[in-house]
């Protein structure tokens, strides 16, 4: 397995039919961005440097959406659900068991596990029950709901998990940042230059490895499930067990960025996983143009940013132009507006390309 | 020795008996064809020797084995393949994706490479490998589906109307195609219409009628029958 042969062919799926952008030109504009993000803390105060990695933390969910939706043709509206419990569960699990002996990363790592599995016996029955189309999003957005509705009802004193208050809606806190045990003295990443460079690390790790699974042979079959699901079992493959497995990979991702936002902000509330909360990252996929990881992370950033822009003049308003956003994209540019305005551009340049070399 | 085989199988929708107690059988090696008039029950068949519809009663037995109970896919994982009405492809996906999604079951690297190749050269497709499927036009749309139908090897290749939409020149073609198929030892069994066709291809042919089988034998016996002039080559003659 470990053979250098078996490498360079993973490495050789970073490119492939399911991604846009390919070749020196496209590799050096990753460099380029990603070194910019790398030397951005050194040239900007630590509240945007905090507030960045607050954008990244959801970028993690956004691409699990892609998978998902853009991928597989599965819209699930309820990744908050994921979020949700891997937050709580990030929480619940760092006020019990404390930050020290790295604590905080055996936390993560079994929030994320804890909403995997979730989605994992949620999945099974909605794919293995063929439930498909407008009542994947009805199930999944509900589950959410109900999550809130229940969170919402836990601020009496009954609710306690050890010595962790689940609070009801005026959410848990006093969680423990995400720390890092080190040789004289622990590394406690608060929302600052530390935890910008490790969730950066995470967010390109989590892309480049998405890159190469929508290019394996797994990611052929999961675009060909959306394209024509009738086909792909007709070529003998188990169309239930691929969906699921996209489903619970892009549910994982958004317990990620649920442990994420917890611990960067070291709170987290039932409205995580409302109504709003859970149709934005259905917005932020869409616009950018859902079935490219890179179109999906760079639309993400981009509403994520304007978003937060408008909510200083105004929070009901930011979601009314959200809403505004997502019905212009769905008339004027179904498949999303960077990969919509790219292609516009690229058949211009070969049209005036081959004008010229006529 | 059948390849595949009903026995007694039948399918109500509510008080519909769609399929009624049909016995049939595919021999080995064989280019069976099925025809009848509209609502006779063909593709309700169909669709029973493919598992998208479970039969209320009776049996289906491939190469011997009782498949009544499995899931399509585990069909197709036993030899059995399906080329539809609809050119049912990715549209989405370029032509030689199409087949690469087909073939990365049983092949990797250089060798899926290269059967790529070889089944774009068989299907008329090499010059439109880089195009996205949808912008085909309707008979290429069928033979690619054609093309992924073989290229999972299949030893029963089940036809639904395969030549739908297409013109006689096409239509033609694809018999080639099918003869060549069935040359190489791939068991057909075929629902068609256009009695061209059958007669170019069918070793045998089975008229349904009201979901039973109404007559059996070869197209010459076929078409001298009057019971089913009667019912439906009448129609289509006179």
């Amino acid at each position: 397995m470990s053979s250098p042969n078996a490498f360079t062919s993973a490495f050789r799926l970073l490119e492939g039919p399911q991604t846009l952008g390919k070749g020196i030109g496209f590799w050096s504009g990753f460099v380029v961005v990603l070194a910019l993000a790398c030397i951005y803390p050194l040239f900007a105060d630590g509240y945007d440097v905090g507030n960045n990695v607050y954008f990244f933390n959801w970028a993690f969910m956004a691409l699990g959406l892609s998978l998902i939706w853009g991928y597989g043709g599965a819209l699930s509206f309820g990744q908050t659900a994921f979020f949700g419990v891997a937050g709580y569960a990030y929480g619940v699990l760092t006020i019990n068991l404390g930050d020290a002996y790295g604590l905080t990363l055996v936390s993560l790592l079994a929030a994320v596990g804890l909403s995997a599995l979730f989605a994992a016996v949620l999945g099974y029955f909605l794919f293995f029950g063929r439930i498909s189309g407008v009542f994947l999003g009805i199930v999944t957005l509900s589950v959410t709901l109900v999550l809130e509705r229940f969170m919402s009802q836990t601020a009496g004193p009954q609710w306690v998990i050890g010595s962790a208050r689940l609070n009801g809606f005026n959410g848990m806190g006093n969680m423990p940042s995400l720390t890092i045990p080190w040789p004289g003295g622990d590394v406690v990443l608060f929302p600052d230059v530390p935890l910008y460079y490790v969730t950066l690390a995470l967010l390109v790790i989590a892309y480049l490895a998405l890159r190469m699974l929508v290019n394996s042979r797994f990611g052929n079959v999961l675009v060909a499930i959306r394209e024509n699901p009738q086909r792909a079992e007709m070529l003998g493959y188990d169309v239930r067990k691929y969906q699921l497995i996209g489903f619970v990979i892009g549910s994982a991702l958004a317990g990620l960025s649920g442990v994420l936002y917890t611990a960067w902000g070291n709170y987290i509330t039932p409205s995580s996983m409302g109504m709003s909360a859970a149709a934005l990252p259905v917005v932020w996929v869409a616009v950018g143009g859902r079935s490219d990881l890179t179109t999906t992370l760079v639309g993400t950033l981009l509403v994520l940013a304007g978003f937060q822009a408008l909510t200083i003049y105004g929070s009901q308003y930011a979601l009314v132009v959200m809403g505004l956003l997502l019905v212009v994209t769905i008339l004027a540019a179904p498949s999303g507006i960077i990969i919509t305005v790219g292609s516009f551009v690229s058949k211009g340049l070969r049209r005036r390309l081959a004008r010229e070399t006529a | 020795m059948a390849i595949l085989q009903t026995q007694k199988l039948d399918k109500w929708f509510g008080g519909l008996h769609v399929t009624d107690n049909v016995d049939f059988t595919v021999e080995t090696g064989e280019v069976h064809c099925l025809i009848g008039p509209n609502g006779a029950g063909k593709s309700t068949f169909f669709r029973l020797v493919l598992g998208e519809h479970t039969s209320s009663a009776g049996a289906i037995l491939y190469d011997g084995a009782d498949i009544t109970k499995e899931k399509p896919f585990e069909r197709i994982r036993r030899g059995i393949s399906v080329k539809f009405q609809v050119p049912g492809i990715f549209q989405a996906l370029r032509v030689r994706q199409n087949l690469q999604i087909a073939l990365q079951h049983h092949l990797v690297g250089a060798s899926l490479d290269e059967e790529i190749d070889r089944l774009l050269e068989f299907l008329k497709l090499k010059d439109a490998e880089k195009q996205l499927a949808g912008a085909l036009s309707h008979g290429q749309k069928q033979w690619l589906e054609i093309g992924m139908a073989i290229a999972l090897k299949p030893k029963l290749l089940l036809l639904d109307e395969p030549t739908a939409g297409m013109t006689p020149d096409e239509t033609f073609a694809t018999g080639e195609m099918v003869q060549a198929l069935n040359a190489e030892g791939v068991s057909v069994l075929a629902v068609e219409h256009d009695m061209a066709f059958v007669r170019q291809i069918a070793h045998k042919v089975t008229v349904l009628h009201f979901g039973k089988v109404f007559a059996q034998g070869s197209i010459d016996e076929i078409v001298a029958d009057e019971r089913v002039a009667a019912i439906y080559l009448g129609e289509v003659h006179a």
